[in-house]
């Protein structure tokens, strides 16, 4: 080995030529390991201005929005009171992938940080079913623009308050604004723009025609009496609104739009967080220690290295002061290993649990994962007996009818489906947030919208629904009723909100 | 291709538009916060920022969240004393170990706390205190500068040339440049008269001489009289505006009808006065006097919580003021305010002394008295003697009859409009 490589640039200073070196060696490992990435772009940012990406929610650009404003107040605070860390990086699944880099961040970190999100983040972007299906990182940005240049001239036009609110009450529906299972179309920023006009003209005329005041004969009568609308529950209430709502002005939809697209497009964030971060640490972890191995890397640039590495994947124990959950990036990089681990050295019980994956390439073993699961199927999948063992973990079940806890299963022979399958379940963000659904509306009455929540384990709604169904009214801009249907089928009128828009005018 | 760019210089407070938006938004919460934050500071912390506390569930944003009960099933690591079928006592209220889905944002009820920035602060206080907008931009602003001669540049507007250095440098612009032409003058004048002399003066190369002198001297004359090259400026400089010393006098009936009510007008009726001082002296001091029938010089905590019974003798705390002056503010680099609240009850034989006293000691020592008298009955006897001293003494003297903190600003109009003037 006469000629091989010069180790990279040591000491923590960064420079422009250190980050370019390091990204090009990284890169060339990433290309070696079989990463497909989207081009991508670092961009210096100092301390102040990863609090800004913070507070609208790591975009570059973004509308406007006291939520915002509150956000940024309390990062501020808790990082000026030095009681939390800035994140390292914050990655944007966009096309070319910008990455953000913080000016005082030595260059050990600068390197995980492009090896993590650069490299790791970025393929999960491009590779991921959930992402290629639902969002367009090539359109992202350019949407945004587009969104706060739509809320900007609205808020021009019709006032801030007016914008405000109509914001606060869309913001309040974001969680209920995805959908779960139909495949949304591709954001494209040019028909947005052409469609704006022409969808706003037919939405009214739309929602005109299902207002329609004109009497109907009195057998039609007699058979629209009979029709649910809609005809099937509708899970995507900003959806159902912008299509449906009586009383709001053409901009107004094309606000409610605007967020329910957003919110879309974080949708598959939240469904992948302990993949995508498992992964990207596994991705830093994996290369920056191939280029120690080959003596590209000082023993100084790898102990910072694996300062930082670990205190990220630290999982305190249930009963530690430190503990608040599972810690996805703890557990998310131990799982990625450990399929490697069962790849390249399954143990008898890996051969009997994981009959396929035992034994073959790990790299197309982790492609396959890293492509066609998220986090419940991912676990449900993947999770072994060992890592189960390794993170002690146990399963409680907290049932009111009873008058303790009860553990139903740990890391034992017994244990290890039933940990599985309770723990997947835990990722299944179906089960983990309300179901709540458009159930009816009263078309020839008073026009009240009627919310039904299915009840799933006997979890009740909490306080806040009081707030957020005022906010469905302000919306919808008549009486709005929320049900509870038991899962025995029982169905209970739980509150209403009365209010007709027409008469505040 | 890796593209790297610094975006360390674009965009810097990004998000002020979004915490503009928050503290619009809640502007009621923070206004009653900065209030309780002017009931507790002293006069002369007015001019810094401030935290504030606002409820959470004010701000909580709302979403669609499960409530506590039903069955939840929650895996958690670290097991190091549990076996399948184990019962675990449930813990209390808000302790950690169970509830991983109940509340995932982990909202507390405490107030959320940020800080006011020294510009958001005064701005609520102003808010409060009706100023106009002038006013308001003047004292946020500290700088004030007043413009000085500085020498000269060659660069500047024609209102600024400074004609005799310019034409004092055309001319040695003149002289340099005709200097070598003049040279050869003086040669060929020298071979002229040699020829004369010689009486050759027709020869043709006396003819040649004369036609070169000639032409010289055109060149000579041909030098412009002054230049661009030449003008010279005027320059002017702006330098911070000197800045003197001031002293303020807070002169406050302590008798038993003012109430905490009153005392917390009176106190931002000190404040404003304070804050237009600050803006405008690099250096204050604050005197608090504070009377019933007897005055007293006080400190600012005394000033504001003691009350005391009694009548009420209002020349004692202008005698005070007066000796006080006289000991420690005599020179004329003291400039002095002075700013009076009563709720207006006097002692009937005491208000024409007072008249008296401030026409012939008081107004002609101070640059501005204010007297604000805080009551909504019918004005009392102080009332009318002090509306005769305002009648005389327009410039320098102010009073108002106020109900609430709006009332207070007009008190300092006159002084406002001076020092924007």
């Amino acid at each position: 080995m006469s000629d091989a490589p010069p180790p990279l640039p040591s000491g923590s200073e960064w420079t422009f030529e250190a980050i370019e070196t390091y990204d090009r060696e990284i890169g060339r490992v990433a290309a070696d390991y079989g990463l497909d990435v989207y081009r991508h772009q670092l961009e210096i940012i100092t301390a102040e201005q990863m609090m800004d990406a913070y507070a609208s929610i790591g975009m570059p650009v973004f509308y406007h929005h006291w939520s915002f404003g509150k956000h940024f107040l309390s990062t501020e605070k808790s990082y000026k009171r030095g009681q939390m860390g800035l994140a390292y990086e914050i990655v944007i699944n966009s096309d070319p992938c910008i990455v953000y880099l913080m000016e005082e961040n030595t260059m050990p970190m600068q390197a995980l940080v492009i090896a993590h999100a650069a490299y790791g983040h970025n393929s999960f972007f491009k590779g991921n079913y959930l992402f290629r299906t639902w969002t367009s990182a090539e359109a992202i940005i350019d949407y945004l623009v587009f969104a706060r240049n739509v809320i900007a001239e609205c808020e021009e036009r019709y006032g801030e308050d007016e914008v405000e609110q109509l914001l606060d009450a869309c913001h309040a529906l974001m969680s209920v604004g995805v959908d779960r299972y139909k495949r949304p179309p591709k954001l494209s920023l040019t028909k947005e723009r052409e469609r704006r006009k022409e969808r706003e003209d037919y939405l009214q005329s739309q929602v005109n025609d299902l207002w329609r005041t004109l009497p109907l004969s009195p057998e039609k009568e007699a058979e629209e009496a009979e029709r649910r609308f809609p005809e099937e529950a509708e899970e995507n209430l900003l959806y159902f609104i912008e299509k449906n709502a009586p009383l709001l002005e053409p901009w107004q939809r094309e606000i409610v739009r605007i967020v329910r697209k957003i919110g879309q497009y974080f949708y598959p964030q939240r469904q992948t967080q302990l993949m995508n971060e498992g992964w990207a640490c596994f991705w830093h972890y994996t290369m920056l220690y191939h280029l120690y191995d080959r003596g590209r890397l000082g023993e100084g640039f790898m102990l910072e290295f694996l300062q930082h590495h670990t205190n990220v994947v630290y999982q305190p124990p249930f009963n530690s002061r430190r503990f608040s959950g599972i810690n996805p990036y703890a557990l998310g990089f131990a799982m990625w290993r450990d399929i490697q681990r069962i790849c390249r050295d399954p143990t008898a019980e890996d051969r009997d649990w994981f009959p396929d994956l035992a034994g073959s390439d790990w790299r197309e073993a982790l492609d396959f994962a890293m492509r066609n699961f998220k986090d419940e199927s991912f676990i449900a999948q993947y999770l072994s007996p060992r890592l189960m063992r390794e993170f002690r973990l146990f399963n409680i079940l907290d049932d009111p009818a009873e008058p303790m806890l009860r553990v139903r299963a740990i890391h034992d022979e017994q244990g290890y489906r039933r940990l599985r399958q309770a723990l997947a379940e835990q990722y299944n963000l179906g089960s983990r947030e309300p179901d709540i659904q458009v159930w009816n509306v009263d078309l020839r009455g008073e026009r009240s919208l009627t919310l039904r929540h299915f009840k799933y384990q006997g979890r009740d709604l909490g306080e806040s629904r009081d707030a957020v169904l005022r906010h469905v009214a302000s919306l919808w801009g008549f009486p709005v009723k929320l049900e509870e249907q038991d899962e025995d089928g029982a169905v209970r009128l739980l509150t209403e909100v009365k209010i007709d828009r027409r008469r505040n005018r | 291709m890796l593209q790297i760019i610094d975006r360390r210089n674009d965009s810097k407070n990004k998000s002020a538009v979004n915490r503009n938006r928050f503290i619009r938004r809640f502007k009621g919460q923070i206004r009653k916060a900065v209030q309780d934050a002017i009931a507790r500071r002293r006069i002369a912390d007015i001019d810094n920022g401030e935290k504030v506390g606002i409820p959470a569930n004010d701000i909580s944003e709302p979403q669609f969240r499960h409530g506590r009960g039903g069955r939840w099933s929650v895996v958690q690591p670290g097991n190091d004393r549990y076996l399948t079928g184990d019962e675990i006592e449930r813990p209390e209220e808000g302790a950690g170990g169970q509830g991983g889905g109940a509340s995932p944002e982990g909202e507390g009820l405490d107030d959320f706390v940020f800080t006011l920035s020294r510009e958001e602060f005064l701005d609520i206080f102003f808010d409060d205190l009706a100023l106009p907008h002038l006013v308001k931009t003047q004292l946020a602003r500290i700088d004030e500068y007043k413009r000085v001669r500085a020498g000269y540049t060659s660069t500047g507007v024609p209102a600024n040339i400074n004609v005799v250095r310019s034409l004092r440098g055309a001319t040695g612009r003149r002289l340099a440049a005709g200097g070598p032409y003049r040279k050869t003058l003086r040669t060929l004048h020298a071979e002229l008269a040699e020829l004369e002399r010689q009486g050759a003066g027709d020869s043709p190369r006396a003819a040649e001489l004369r036609a070169e002198i000639a032409r010289l001297l055109r060149r000579i004359e041909g030098l412009p009289f002054i230049d661009t090259f030449d003008l010279r400026y005027n320059s002017r400089i702006r330098i911070p505006a000197p800045t003197t010393q001031a002293v303020m006098f807070c002169v406050m009936d302590v008798s038993g009808s003012m109430d905490h009510q009153k005392k917390q007008i009176a106190k931002r009726f000190f404040m404003l006065l304070y804050l237009f001082l600050t803006r405008t002296y690099q250096h204050i001091e604050i005197v608090f006097i504070r009377h019933h029938t007897q005055a007293m010089e006080v400190d600012e905590d005394d000033f504001f919580r003691s009350r005391e019974t009694g009548g009420t003798v209002v020349s004692s705390a202008l005698e005070l003021m007066l000796r006080i002056v006289r000991q420690r503010y005599a020179s004329t680099a003291w400039n002095i305010y002075c700013a009076q609240a009563s709720d207006g009850d006097n002692w009937d034989a005491d208000s024409p002394k007072c008249r008296e006293f401030l026409e012939s000691s008081i107004v002609p020592l101070v640059q501005y008295y204010a007297y604000i008298e805080i009551s909504e009955g019918e004005p009392q006897n102080l009332w009318r003697e002090y509306a005769r001293v305002l009648a005389n003494h327009p410039q320098r003297f102010a009073m108002r009859q106020i109900g609430g903190p709006a009332d207070i600003y007009p008190v300092f109009r006159e002084l406002f409009r001076k020092s924007l003037a």
